[in-house]
């Protein structure tokens, strides 16, 4: 008797149907060894947001009685492997639910896996990964963010190659022969069996311990009871103006203290303050408001509010003076501008490193036929 | 072939099909929506609101893949869109359409005539909290609004048991003894966006069991010159109210003949109206309705284990009210816990809709138990097993005599 839990978690809405087939996957080979499954989303959810953190579950165990744990749950909150579909998740999740920053590990139960798609090594996630207090394993399916399953994408075998990897790292939830058997209903296919099996046979775990990982205290915040909530439903209107220590002078709006939009994003833009010709341009389409306006009047984009949507790089009429870049290559949210302000030399320096670590591929373009390009470009 | 087409030559084919299940990955949404295809609906309409929603993408994609020739009409507001469908069932078509939280209650006008008129409609509600505040999570008051109208209301809390009570309502709803509406109602998201197997039945298997609907010589038809809906003032109105609760009590037996065909036709379907959970020896009981059963029914276990003689009662049907077999299932307990998802704000002891119910029919038991009524479990929330274990605490001291206020009503997993 026994009960096993997978949680998925993928980018809205690119990575939508290739996490609803891992989970379909796992139910259906579950199946083939005689056990009952569920597979679902987690209903708050908005996946077909573009880029938004969501997630999907499949729960397998042997008995009915022992999946009426799972049949009313928005969260399983003990699982034994955590699949990270888009490796800048493993910043942590900020989903529509309002829990602030959840650690990527933090529904991963003791010594369970999590189980990452990655081009990156274990010692370079190990970086943005929170503690977590107890020990677990990471193993790393090569690859990177993929489109499978969406409309016209290129079926990359990324959801086949992680059922292969789960059933290696999992094998109580299913059997690399389930998988296999699964995968060829309704009809025999060599290629998706054969990634199934290479990937089982390639993934190498490593062992974390409880206290490896990123050390900063992840997000969060408290939500009232009922006797502090204000009656009627009021939410009181915030001050227009933030005042910022050492800031005198330009203008920080003020933005919601409990929503940030830290891991939303896949690409950060980084603004070369040096050709900016304070156009507004950036501040006036940025649909969240995500730009300060500094004492001497150029435009700060703000991390603690920036989706990472792409507007302002493509609005900006300057030449290379706004460019998106790899969320990846960042530890912190500092503001641009007081880097610049300090040290304009340096500054200069630290934004041609960003720059040249533009995204392969994310879950937005930075350029009409880019994603032809690279399937162009992949090696076969 | 057209999709039309399609699904006639599917259909022929299903003649000779054999009288087997096949077993399918899908959600109560979609489960509802094989009931539809499976029943042949003729008129189905839709507007969009999430979870219902889910319901009408899986049926629109089997019209286009041909598996349903139907009419299908996107209305511009759900008055509408069941207004339409009002419509069609009175000329003799077989209907579906469902909806969610407020779009229901816009809709509430035609939602109204349709039991008045006695018209045999088919509705899923997949339960949202009432706006405001906006939330997409599970709440009953949307469904239990029509508690009074002469809508028969069924909660389900599986998708088997959706596709099930699906195939079971048109059965019911089109007899000529009853001919009023019906709604089966599916939690949000525990029902609508999960995803289990399902036995589908087969169109042979269906067709055995659901005869077509026939509204005989009520159908407005050129060839039957009627007219329905008039206008009456009191010297008429009291009769057809009374007609209208006769059909209501006549609804028992049919569903009873239901279920138990339903049960020699497919080996499955259960109880009607209450599914009964060791109450064998129970002393005492949790009601609740929907998918709530799954963590009550693992509360259950748990605390059985450890020798607490506690069962669970989950109500299938809400109207018709099951009295009798909710008389009889708890005469024999010292006290019952009544879970509500939903609310009924100034009502007698401020307490649900099913516990303020579920009190009344009660009250002429010679030795009726104690209820406690509690609210939990609203806009989605999760209800533990934890939960259900400290309501049942509660249950069980009320039982031994302590000193519970049986004149409050508790709020389950809120926060202070």
């Amino acid at each position: 008797m026994s009960t096993g839990s997978v949680e998925v978690v993928y980018r809205g809405i690119f990575q939508k149907t290739l996490a609803k087939n891992i989970c379909r996957g796992i139910v259906f080979a579950a199946r083939k060894e005689g056990k009952i499954g569920i597979a679902f989303g987690r209903y708050s959810d908005s996946p077909e947001r573009n880029g938004i953190p969501a997630k999907q579950f499949a729960v397998v165990a042997d008995t009915e009685e022992e999946m009426e744990e799972y049949l009313s749950r928005y969260e399983p909150d003990n699982n034994d492997v955590t699949i990270v579909a888009d490796d800048t998740l493993c910043k942590g999740i900020e989903s529509w639910a309002w829990y602030g920053l959840q650690p990527i590990n933090k529904l991963l139960k003791e010594g369970g896996t999590l189980l990452v798609a990655s081009t990156r090594s274990p010692e370079s996630l190990i970086g943005d990964i929170h503690r977590k207090g107890k020990p677990y394993h990471l193993a790393i399916v090569k690859a990177s963010a993929s489109f499978s399953g969406l409309w016209v994408y290129k079926d990359d075998l990324t959801d086949v190659r992680l059922l292969g990897a789960l059933a290696r790292v999992a094998p109580h939830i299913i059997s690399l022969d389930s998988i296999v058997a699964a995968l060829n209903e309704p009809k025999k296919n060599a290629a998706k069996e054969a990634s199934a099996r290479k990937a089982h046979d390639l993934i190498a775990s490593t062992a974390i311990g409880a206290d490896n990982g990123n050390d900063a205290v992840p997000f969060k915040f408290e939500l009232p009871g009922w006797k502090k909530m204000e009656e009627c439903l009021v939410i009181r209107g915030m001050d227009m103006k933030q005042e910022v220590p050492g800031r005198d002078g330009g203008y920080v709006p003020a933005r919601n203290p409990t929503f940030k939009k830290f891991t939303t994003r896949t690409m950060r833009p980084v603004i070369n303050f040096d050709t900016c010709t304070k156009c507004t341009i950036c501040w006036l389409q940025c649909p969240d408001t995500c730009f300060d306006i500094t004492p001497d009047g150029y435009y700060d984009a703000n991390m603690e509010a920036c989706c990472g949507c792409g507007i302002c790089e493509a609005v900006c009429p300057v030449d290379k003076c706004i460019t998106m870049v790899n969320e990846e290559g960042f530890k912190d949210h500092q503001s641009q501008w007081e880097m610049w302000h300090k040290d304009k030399q340096a500054y200069a320096a630290w934004l041609s490193e960003k720059i040249a670590n533009q995204p392969a591929r994310s879950h937005g373009f930075h350029h009409l036929g880019q994603y032809a390009e690279e399937i162009a470009n992949e090696p076969s | 072939m057209s999709p039309a087409d399609t699904a006639i030559a599917k259909k022929a084919d299903s003649k000779a099909a054999p009288r087997t299940e096949t077993e399918e990955l899908i959600s109560g949404s979609e489960a509802i929506a094989h009931a539809v295809r499976l029943a042949d609906v003729d008129v189905i309409t839709a507007y969009p609101i999430r979870p219902y929603d889910t319901v009408m993408q899986y049926v629109s994609k089997m019209i286009a893949d041909g598996d349903l020739d139907c009419e299908y009409i996107v209305a511009e507001s759900e008055h509408s869109q069941f207004e339409i469908v009002k419509h069609a069932s009175a000329v003799g078509a077989r209907v579906f359409a469902g909806s969610s939280g407020v779009g229901w209650f816009y809709a509430f006008e035609a939602l109204a005539v349709t039991a008045g008129l006695r018209l045999p409609m088919v509705a899923m509600v997949g339960n949202r909290a009432l706006d405001d505040p906006g939330a997409f999570g599970v709440e009953h008051n949307d469904a239990l609004a029509v508690r009074d109208l002469g809508w028969m209301l069924s909660w389900v809390s599986t998708a088997q048991e959706a596709l099930d009570t699906a195939l079971i309502a048109y059965r019911v709803a089109e007899d000529p003894r009853v001919y009023l509406p019906c709604a089966i109602s599916c939690d949000g998201a525990f029902l609508t966006h999960s995803q289990s197997i399902v036995k589908v039945p087969s169109q042979a298997m269906v067709n055995s069991f659901l005869p077509r609907y026939d509204r005989g010589d009520k159908q407005l038809h050129p060839d039957n010159p009627i007219t329905i809906a008039p206008q009456v003032n009191e010297d008429w109105l009291m009769e057809m109210r009374r007609q209208s609760d006769m059909a209501a009590r006549r609804a028992r037996d049919v569903i009873i003949e239901a279920y138990a065909d339903f049960r020699a036709k497919f080996g499955r379907g259960g109880e009607p109206f209450i599914e009964r959970y060791m109450m064998e020896d129970a002393e005492v009981a949790v009601v609740g309705m929907g998918t709530l059963a799954m963590p009550v029914k693992v509360a259950v276990r748990k605390m059985r284990e450890q020798g607490k003689k506690v069962g669970f009662v989950r109500v299938r049907w809400f109207r018709p009210f099951p009295t009798r077999e909710l008389q009889e299932a708890l005469a024999g307990v010292r006290a019952v816990g009544v879970i509500d998802r939903d609310f009924s704000f100034g009502s007698a002891f401020f307490s649900g809709v099913l516990a303020n119910d579920l009190r009344s029919a009660l009250y002429p038991l010679k030795n009726r138990p104690k209820i406690l009524s509690f609210i939990a479990g609203l806009g989605g929330r999760e209800v533990s097993t934890n939960n259900v274990i400290d309501v049942t605490g509660k249950v069980f001291d009320a039982a031994s005599g302590a000193d519970i206020d049986e004149q409050n009503t508790y709020w389950i997993g809120v926060r202070e």
